[in-house]
């Protein structure tokens, strides 16, 4: 399934050209579908919640169920923020992602020494009892109703966030831009070869001398520091954060991406958001219960007969092209 | 007195109920260590089958529950030769995504067949009363369903631990390789193994429905309770299985009674701390791979 180690492990510093359209293809969408923004920026959010899951899952093999935590925590401390009075948005989200990253690391250390099945039980576990919690705290959450009454600041001073959604959009694929290659770089790095390892035989790193758990903590950590700056970014740009940031939807969301675009691969990530979105989108205004059809026979189909998603479909696409 | 017999009774039943659901899983994960979170499906099915029949159908209660449970033990036998064989050599991440689609598969039909909201269970005339014991009333519901739930874990440990079969299964739960050596059949045992246990989760599913109102999202509901059961039981131990769900149920009707408005998720608390402290099971040592 995971299709890390194709290319040699320092070619992937480089920058591919194929990695342009991608980003063009997102300025592109500006020009052809404006009155799309809106859920063209829950793309892009999402795709960055999705990156996230991906280090984690994909490269650091840490199999969990929770990770709209720390999407959710993100998203609650940017409303919080911004209802405290400061409204300028681009230290809120990196003040958000921050804490989202110090819970994953004080979390990191008790949960990433199980595996396997405890290990999804107990992520699992501490979601639900984070959004129990969000739940019976109304005083602190807002309870169903969400935290509101929130406006951000004019972006640098100088882009409003208007209802066209403009300032919106470019705010969600810069912060998407910068975070993808950051992430990207470290899993280059030889921090995040020895990630790789780790999943690939956890015995035989520690064998080699490799602190594993240490590894694995500041990846979960990143991690989950990643996830909050896209939970704070879903609460700036809707000026909203309700209870469903929390739930297990909003993980489901994210893993369900993550496998369709190609796990372990990063830009899986970017091109699963979008069609998984538009598919939802559509899927729902059929009805909204099939939508559980589609992404249960979506996962059963990609895990069982297309290792590698999307990605690896069109991966295999080429080679079986450039062989002909 | 009364309140530590209300609390034992009510919590009694509930373990018994999620004792059941539990014990096919702890028992199949020990044998072939799959990650199975649609375990709960199982259940859910059950519970949908039993109180279709009795409420659309007519059917005595006892029958329509005996009729759910070899129905999902049959059908459950055809998921595993269709879906779960193509898992055992996988990688675990595999067997998380895709049970996790099939629990999709499941919530999606029993919408389309039962409907979206809660589908309300009626209990036949002769179980909806109560019996006076003297010092307190009892419902005879929550009686008839610790008796059900005594009476077949008992025959599951009388099978696990006294027959052929059961030295079979404890010995290929201890040691698969060694065990396929000596000439045990394992992937047949498995077979057999898997349809019983969703039998009997299917069976917990029917008998709990008061308990574990039944709907859609049901597979996800109570997966976290059942993955809980499975972490603190260890891997392929019955006896431990029934010890956990007992302590789990009769703590968590303790602290609803006690403590109601963080009676949902202290409880969970407790347990997650138990399973990260005592990462081998709650009561001891670990079975040898």
């Amino acid at each position: 399934m995971i299709l890390a180690g194709q290319s040699p492990l320092l070619a992937r510093h480089r920058f591919l050209w194929p990695e342009a359209l991608v980003w063009l293809a997102a300025v592109a969408v500006y020009f052809l579908f404006p009155q799309y923004l809106a859920i063209a920026t829950t793309v892009l959010i999402v795709a960055l919640f999705a990156v996230s899951y991906d280090l984690a899952i994909g490269f650091g093999g840490i199999l969990t169920l929770g990770h709209g935590l720390f999407f959710g925590i993100g998203a609650y401390c940017a409303g919080w923020i911004a209802l405290l009075g400061w409204t300028e948005a681009v230290s809120g989200a990196l003040a958000s992602g921050v804490i989202a990253a110090l819970v994953a690391a004080a979390l990191g250390p008790f949960l990433l020494r199980l595996t396997g099945l405890p290990l999804i039980m107990v992520t699992l576990g501490v979601s639900v009892i984070a959004y129990e919690a969000a739940n019976k705290a109304a005083w602190l959450t807002g309870g169903d109703d969400g935290l509101t009454g929130f406006t951000m600041s004019p972006l640098f001073g100088a882009f409003r966030w208007s209802v066209f959604g403009v300032t919106k959009y470019f705010y969600a694929l810069g912060w998407l831009f910068v975070l993808f290659y950051l992430v990207k770089r470290v899993v280059a790095s030889p921090f995040g070869v020895a990630l790789q390892g780790i999943r690939e035989n956890s015995l035989r790193m520690r064998l080699i001398g490799t602190a594993t758990l240490r590894h694995l903590t500041i990846a979960y950590s990143l991690s989950g520091g990643v996830a909050g700056v896209a939970g704070a970014l879903s609460a700036q740009t809707n000026a909203f954060v309700g209870l469903g940031v929390l739930s297990l939807d909003s993980t489901i969301d994210g893993l369900v991406i993550v496998v369709l675009g190609g796990i372990g691969t990063l830009y899986g990530s970017l091109i699963g958001a979008p069609v998984y979105v538009v598919v939802k989108h559509f899927a729902q205004q059929w009805n909204p219960f099939y939508w559980m059809f589609v992404i249960g026979a979506l996962l059963i189909v990609v895990v069982r007969f297309s290792r590698g998603g999307l990605l690896g479909m069109a991966h295999a696409a080429m080679t079986w092209l450039v062989r002909r | 007195m009364t309140v530590a017999s209300f609390i034992l009774l009510y919590g009694l039943s509930y373990g018994l109920v999620l004792c059941l659901i539990a014990v096919g899983l702890v028992v199949t994960m020990g044998l072939m260590r799959v990650v199975n979170l649609a375990h709960g499906a199982f259940a859910a099915i059950g519970g949908y089958l039993s109180t279709g029949l009795m409420v659309e159908a007519g059917v005595a209660l006892p029958l329509a529950i005996v009729g759910a449970v070899v129905a999902v033990g049959l059908f459950s036998l055809l998921v595993e030769r269709l879906v779960f064989v193509h898992l055992y050599a996988a990688p675990e991440l595999d067997q998380m995504l895709l049970t996790i689609g099939l629990n999709f598969l499941a919530i999606g039909s029993l919408t389309l067949f039962f409907g979206p909201n809660v589908y309300p269970t009626k209990l036949p005339p002769y179980l909806a009363g109560s019996v006076d014991f003297g010092f307190r009333t009892f419902e005879v519901y929550r009686l008839a369903v610790i008796v059900v739930g005594l009476a077949v874990m008992a025959g599951l440990f009388v099978v696990f631990e006294l027959t052929t079969i059961g030295a079979q299964l404890r010995a290929s739960v201890d040691n698969r390789t060694m065990a396929q050596a000596a000439g045990i059949n394992v992937p047949r045992l498995f077979s057999l193994t898997f349809a019983v246990g969703s039998g009997l989760a299917a069976l917990g599913g029917a008998i709990g429905a008061p308990m574990l109102p039944l709907e859609p999202t049901y597979p996800f509901k109570y997966l976290i309770l059942v993955l809980i059961i499975v972490a603190l039981s260890g891997f392929g131990r019955i006896k431990d299985a029934l010890g956990v769900s007992i302590l789990i149920g009769i703590a968590e009707t303790a602290g609803r009674y006690f403590w109601p408005e963080a009676s949902g998720f202290v409880i969970y608390v407790l347990l997650i701390v138990l399973i990260v402290w005592r990462r081998d099971g709650l009561f001891g040592r670990r079975a040898s791979s």
